[in-house]
């Protein structure tokens, strides 16, 4: 091809004016490093104090609830991975999880353990990396290789399970895959031995970090009343005096029988949701053994299944379609055309890493849904940036985007 | 003679549907089958009309008229106790009623209970903002303008947020094919390079699933590949293709495998 000019004029990283008022706009990003992904900041600067802030954001839109609308139900799974990638089974799990609600399945006991280890060894992971990332923002190169080398053993676990490490597909409608394999448990148990000691690790390294908590203590204050207007949940909504955690208050799959604290605080500044991540992750690990358990449990009473039975949705397990006519048929079915839900719609809410992470599908009784809806929270901890940043000074910018936990695959979707 | 494809909604459509099959429908229960629900009802009732109301799924659906929204959703957040607007967006009805469908998704904490309130509107109608009542909705409508051009009124800023400004088009609307239309197919070529590189560069192709690097059609050659298209002469240079360990790994210079171990455990 020939080359061809191109028009685009030269780009400056950080473009100031310099107006009459004194008030300098600075750009922060979209490729900021600091920012977490595609985030393009306006500030608005009197000095070093911003005044206005005017958060940007669509440079990752990939248009997910178009490509819904275009996909049978099965189809769109590996998509949601691409959604929050910190945490990739949470999507999946929520996008299952609706579907079930919709068609009317209960997942078998089994698999129902399996999905919260997963659940829960993704919010570890996610804990972790933003436990490196803010830290690294900060300035702390050693909590981001400590922290780092910790999901790393979480993501073999994973990748064992699944064979991926970030985008995981671990989770189907109606059930889980596959059972865990051999090495499962004994890795798992290692790892949760090993990490209260982690865990004290960091703290011991950052609680009485002077600039740790310069950058965190009274910076990014939210107020309960600003952080329920703003719609944020998670970590976010329970640093602000509000202990709302869906697995506790609305609890899905074996929630209501494992025992876990919902930390919260009614500080609402940085240093607040740090102290809820940190606990967030002890609590994980509470929850990790229980299932530990409840899954040795599952294996001495012989429930062996993993999958739901519901043929007119679900296929039906691999050795039934190798051997059975009719199952075969139903699966062939299942996967050309797609399963069709009945007529209806539904709001389906469940506590991702990051917040609420909720899925609205409208169902018109074809292989595609009607109308999907994906509630990111992100997207709302993106926004709270237009409230939150105007009156703090440059340095605590990067603090304050580092502890709303922001994944551009989730807000631009 | 050319199928027919219907302009009104260009979404992927189901190559198969039996003829006798009727979809089942997802239950609906009566709103009285809950006390909380029918509380919430009573009050909203008491104030404003409600066409209809029904328990799907565990949570209270109810339709209102358009005018009401910012009253109902104020009623709902001072007396209610509804505090959090979880979400709110548009469903296209425009293929069958010339209608959008709007829902706000509610959420109570004190209660548990969530309510999705809805209304339909006109095509070109526009709706209250309740960005005064929720800050979230600053966000949101933002979003359901971007996605399916519903201007909001009283909205401090009303632009797109995910589409880029000068964007023309509503990706969500059913009309709005998946892989984009004539302007999104032109739109980085004539913002980077100008209109008059068209015939150099061409359209720009958003179907992912389209693969011209190889060949696909004819049987493989392994070796000989050729791009898709090429007609094969039979006198094509083989590729070779070499590794990178070939010949040692790079940076290792000597390497003893007896006196290596091999970590097993990777969490050691």
């Amino acid at each position: 091809m020939a080359q061809v000019k191109n028009r685009l004029t030269p780009f400056f990283e950080n473009i100031t004016f310099d107006r009459d008022d004194n008030e300098l706009i600075l750009n922060f990003g979209p490729q900021h490093p600091s920012a977490h992904g595609q985030l393009r900041l306006m500030l608005h600067l009197q000095q070093e104090q911003i005044v206005k802030a005017h958060p940007d954001v669509g440079y990752l839109h990939r248009g997910m609830e178009k490509m819904a609308e275009n996909m049978i139900y099965n189809e769109f799974m590996p998509t949601t991975d691409r959604m929050d990638y910190i945490a990739s089974s949470s999507n999946n799990y929520g996008f299952a999880l609706a579907v079930e609600k919709l068609i009317g399945v209960e997942v078998p006991r089994r698999a129902k353990v399996i999905r919260m280890m997963i659940l829960e060894i993704n919010r570890l992971m996610s804990h972790l990396f933003w436990l490196a990332t803010t830290a690294l923002d900060i300035g702390a190169m050693t909590v981001f290789l400590f922290a780092f080398r910790e999901r790393e053993y979480l993501m073999d676990i994973i990748e064992g399970y699944c064979g991926a490490r970030l985008t995981h597909a671990a989770i189907r409608i109606g059930g889980v895959p596959l059972d865990i394999q051999d090495s499962f448990i004994s890795q798992l148990r290692t790892f949760l031995n090993k990490l209260p000691q982690n865990i004290k690790d960091y703290e011991d390294l950052l609680d009485s970090n002077r600039i740790w908590l310069m950058r965190m203590e009274e910076v990014g204050t939210i107020s309960t009343e600003m952080a329920l207007s703003w719609a944020c949940t998670g970590p976010m909504l329970r640093a602000s005096g509000v202990a709302w955690d869906i697995r506790k208050e609305e609890p899905y799959e074996l929630y209501d029988e494992v025992e876990f604290n919902v930390p919260y605080s009614d500080k609402g500044d940085n240093f607040a949701r740090y102290r809820i991540y940190m606990e967030e992750m002890r609590e994980s690990a509470k929850i990790l053994y229980q299932c530990i358990e409840m899954y040795e449990k599952c294996v001495k009473d012989g429930q062996t299944e993993l999958m739901a039975h519901a043929p007119k949705y679900i296929s039906a397990p691999k050795l039934d379609i190798m051997t059975q006519n009719y199952s075969l048929m139903q699966h062939f079915v299942l996967v050309t055309q797609g399963m069709r839900p009945p007529v209806g719609e539904v709001y389906v809410a469940t506590e991702s890493p990051k917040g609420e992470l909720g899925f609205y599908i409208n169902s018109q009784g074809g292989p595609y849904p009607y109308r999907l809806k994906l509630r990111a929270p992100s997207f709302w901890h993106t926004g709270i940036l237009t409230d939150l940043l105007p009156g703090h000074y440059i340095p605590d910018v990067v603090s304050i985007i580092g502890t709303t936990n922001i994944v551009f695959g989730e807000v631009d979707r | 003679m050319r199928a027919y494809k219907p302009k009104d909604n260009v979404q992927a459509k189901p190559y198969y549907t039996d003829r006798y099959y009727v979809a089942p429908q997802v239950p609906k229960q009566d709103v009285a089958s809950d006390e909380v629900f029918a509380a919430d009802l009573e009050a909203i009732k008491a104030k404003f009309e409600v066409k209809e109301a029904y328990i799907q799924v565990g949570q209270m659906v109810i339709y209102i008229n358009p005018h009401d929204i910012y009253s109902v959703l104020e009623l709902m957040r001072d007396e209610l106790e509804y505090t959090q607007l979880s979400e709110m967006s548009a469903i296209d009805w425009i293929a069958k009623s010339n209608q959008f469908e709007i829902f706000y998704q509610m959420l109570s904490m004190t209660k548990r209970k969530r309510i999705r309130v809805k209304y339909f509107i006109q095509n070109g109608q526009a709706v209250d903002s309740v960005e005064k009542l929720f800050r979230s909705a600053d966000w949101a409508e933002r979003e359901m303008y971007d996605m399916f051009g519903i201007e909001a009124n009283g909205h401090p800023f009303m632009k797109r947020i995910l589409m880029p400004y000068d964007w023309q088009g509503h990706p969500l609307l059913k009309t709005y094919p998946l892989q984009g239309d004539e302007f999104a197919a032109w739109y980085e070529v004539d913002k980077i390079y100008g209109k008059e590189a068209r015939d150099i560069i061409g359209p720009e192709l958003r179907d992912t699933a389209r693969v011209d690097r190889y060949d696909s059609e004819r049987f493989a050659r392994l070796g000989f590949e050729v791009p898709k298209g090429t007609e094969i002469t039979g006198d094509e240079q083989p590729h070779t293709e070499s590794y990178q360990e070939e010949g040692g790994v790079f940076l290792i210079k000597k390497f003893d495998k007896e006196s290596s171990t091999v970590i097993d455990d990777p969490q050691r």
